[in-house]
């Protein structure tokens, strides 16, 4: 066998060691050390992150253990984003982590995030269904043992299980699908499966794309498929909900794009242009309409996250170089947009353990800080133009057009109605914060912790510079551009 | 009698039906888990299936059995801890009683 192979799965390797050092540090160092396991997972991670982006995004084309995994400076670059996504929660977990709640088991904590983010590299590299399922279950699985993690909370509890159970009917519903597949075309391979159904596609592979798509769609808390979301983002701790919400939706997204066009692309008008597009309405119209309604700030953002990945969609449905561009660059900023508003609850919840919208009245008049982050947060997910939301909106809808036919600017037509309807609720938690004060400020004044504070600059930072800055979406586009879709 | 495809892949359909109604219908998790692991174990015959009669010359159905078989098996390991967790937080494992966040 040939060993050198291993050197494709660059990233992997690399954070398997992260996990690795994480794992000793935790269970062989002295107690008093203990103390900076935080400090210790994100200084690794960090530095892993920094040496991804100086290195893996110069390769090529690579494929190991025949074809099943592959790997180009595109995939490398949509694992860096997520890599990032992923630093800025570590860094915004510590005080949650360090609590006396938690610090008997901060280390676990560490190790579960790892290993679901490398089962998601898994899904996203995969060019096999088995590997893909693989990675699939090794995301989700430890992801149930994380919105667990508030062991003395009745709410983790219930949010765990009903996650727990509706995950694995996901996957069940999901494999399905895949021996359908396997069926059709006798092997897992997405390229033999292109090539095995290229010709007029029959009513069994109808049925396998529409369990499929209904497996995906559970993981990305499609509409239809969405009941799960916001009883378990209400219930899980507020970091693993970040997590939840940003990693593993984004993940998820690239995930289906990878595997549509790959396994699938050439059926794409006949089949499963029209699910994707159903979907997508539902996704966006019913996802905003019950975000109105919410009062708790936690499944006020689930139900804002489930109508963004409608957004999210747009992408995958463009089937172009610019869509896929586009589709990373949404999720960037969405991974800085997102995370800047649950840093923002997350710090207001460990403080005072506040999470309603009526508890933000007037919070500018105690915490002025902390309501321009969630300010800022909220504009860029509305789409607001100075800030980086905006600009990805308009590229995902760029894209979208460009696939060219009147369907497709019917359904942009209607994401973009749908853009305004957002507005309102985003403007409301604003208003909350800035205008309403009639009963008095109920968040007293307080100095939120260093770690929290770092994460906030950082996703600030990062929903201003993206805004402004246009070189990270061109480079993309050229990445995109260079190396097709996959 | 000769046995064709459709004598195991109707068992199997049936399987994955009662899984489905059983997923919805049942108000015991631990019965909700039993349905799953039809649901998970009707997709293991279907491979099994599909790769004897279909394409014997390879064996990649059955590897992908196996592999499910060690993922439900994980699946169920966390989904009992987890019931057992909320089992010593409501002393019950009925789905009406872990019904706190609605809506």
């Amino acid at each position: 066998m040939d060993y050198s192979q291993f050197l494709a799965m660059k990233q992997e390797i690399g954070l398997l060691i992260v996990f690795l050092l994480v794992f000793l540090y935790d269970t062989f160092m002295p107690k008093k050390a203990l103390n900076g396991t935080s400090v210790f997972t994100c200084v690794v991670f960090a530095i892993y992150t920094a040496l991804c982006f100086c290195c893996c995004m110069t390769d090529t084309w690579a494929t190991t253990f025949s074809g099943m995994y592959a790997t180009s400076p595109a995939i490398a670059a949509i694992k860096n984003i997520l890599n990032v996504g992923a630093l800025i929660v570590l860094i915004q977990s510590c005080k949650w982590a360090n609590s006396d709640e938690q610090v008997v088991r901060r280390g676990e904590f560490y190790e579960l995030l790892l290993a679901t983010l490398f089962g998601m590299y898994l899904m996203i590299s995969a060019r096999h269904f088995l590997l893909f399922v693989i990675g699939l279950e090794s995301a989700s699985l430890p992801l149930a043992a994380m919105v667990a993690f508030n062991k003395n909370r009745y709410e983790s509890h219930e949010a765990s299980i009903k996650y727990l159970l509706t995950a694995v009917f996901s996957s069940a519903v999901f494999m399905m699908g895949l021996s359908f597949v396997y069926a059709l075309a006798g092997s897992l391979y997405y390229t033999d499966i292109y090539c095995a159904i290229s010709t007029q596609p029959s009513a069994m592979l109808v049925l396998a794309l529409a369990f499929v798509l209904a497996g995906m769609g559970f993981k990305l808390s499609l509409v239809p498929f969405h009941l799960w979301t916001a009883d378990v983002y209400q219930g899980a701790p507020t970091v693993v909900t970040s997590y939840l919400s940003v990693i593993s939706k984004g993940s998820a997204a690239f995930a289906l794009l990878v595997m549509m066009v790959q396994a699938f692309g050439l059926v794409y008008s006949q089949v499963w242009e029209w699910m994707l597009y159903a979907l997508i309405i539902l996704t966006i119209t019913v996802g905003n309409l019950f975000a109105m309604r919410q009062r708790n700030m936690k499944r006020f953002l689930a139900f804002s996250s489930v109508s963004q990945a409608g957004y999210i969609m747009l992408g995958i449905i463009a089937m172009n170089a610019t869509g896929m561009a586009s589709l990373m660059y949404y999720i960037l900023v969405y991974v800085f947009s997102n995370l800047a508003a649950f840093g923002v609850i997350s710090a207001i919840e460990n403080n005072c353990g506040k999470v309603d919208m009526d508890d933000y009245n007037g919070l500018y008049r105690t915490n002025p800080r902390l309501s321009v982050a969630m300010m800022l947060a909220m504009f860029s997910l509305a789409g607001i133009p100075p800030f980086a939301g905006f600009f990805s909106k308009f590229f995902i809808f760029t894209g979208a057009i460009q696939q060219g036919s009147t369907a497709i600017y019917v359904l942009v037509l209607i994401a973009l109605i749908n853009t305004i309807i957002s507005l309102y609720y985003y403007l409301l938690v604003v208003k909350a914060m800035f205008i309403n004060t009639e009963n008095g400020c109920v968040i007293a004044p307080f100095k939120s912790a260093c770690s929290e504070r770092l994460g906030l600059w950082i996703s600030v930072a990062g929903i201003l510079l993206l805004g402004i800055v246009s070189c990270f979406y061109n480079s993309l586009l050229e990445l995109c551009q260079t190396y097709g879709i996959f | 009698m000769e046995k064709t495809m459709l004598c195991y892949l109707i068992p199997s359909l049936i399987m994955f039906c009662c899984g489905v109604y059983g997923f919805i219908t049942r108000k015991n998790m631990i019965a909700i888990l039993i349905s799953l692991e039809l649901m998970l174990n009707s997709v293991d015959i279907n491979f099994v299936v599909f790769n004897r009669f279909l394409f014997p010359g390879s064996m990649e159905g059955m590897f992908f059995t196996l592999f499910a078989i060690a993922i439900a098996a994980a699946e169920t390991a966390l989904a009992i801890a987890i019931i057992i967790n909320v089992f010593r937080s409501v002393k019950n494992v009925d789905v009406e009683e872990v019904s706190k966040m609605k809506f």
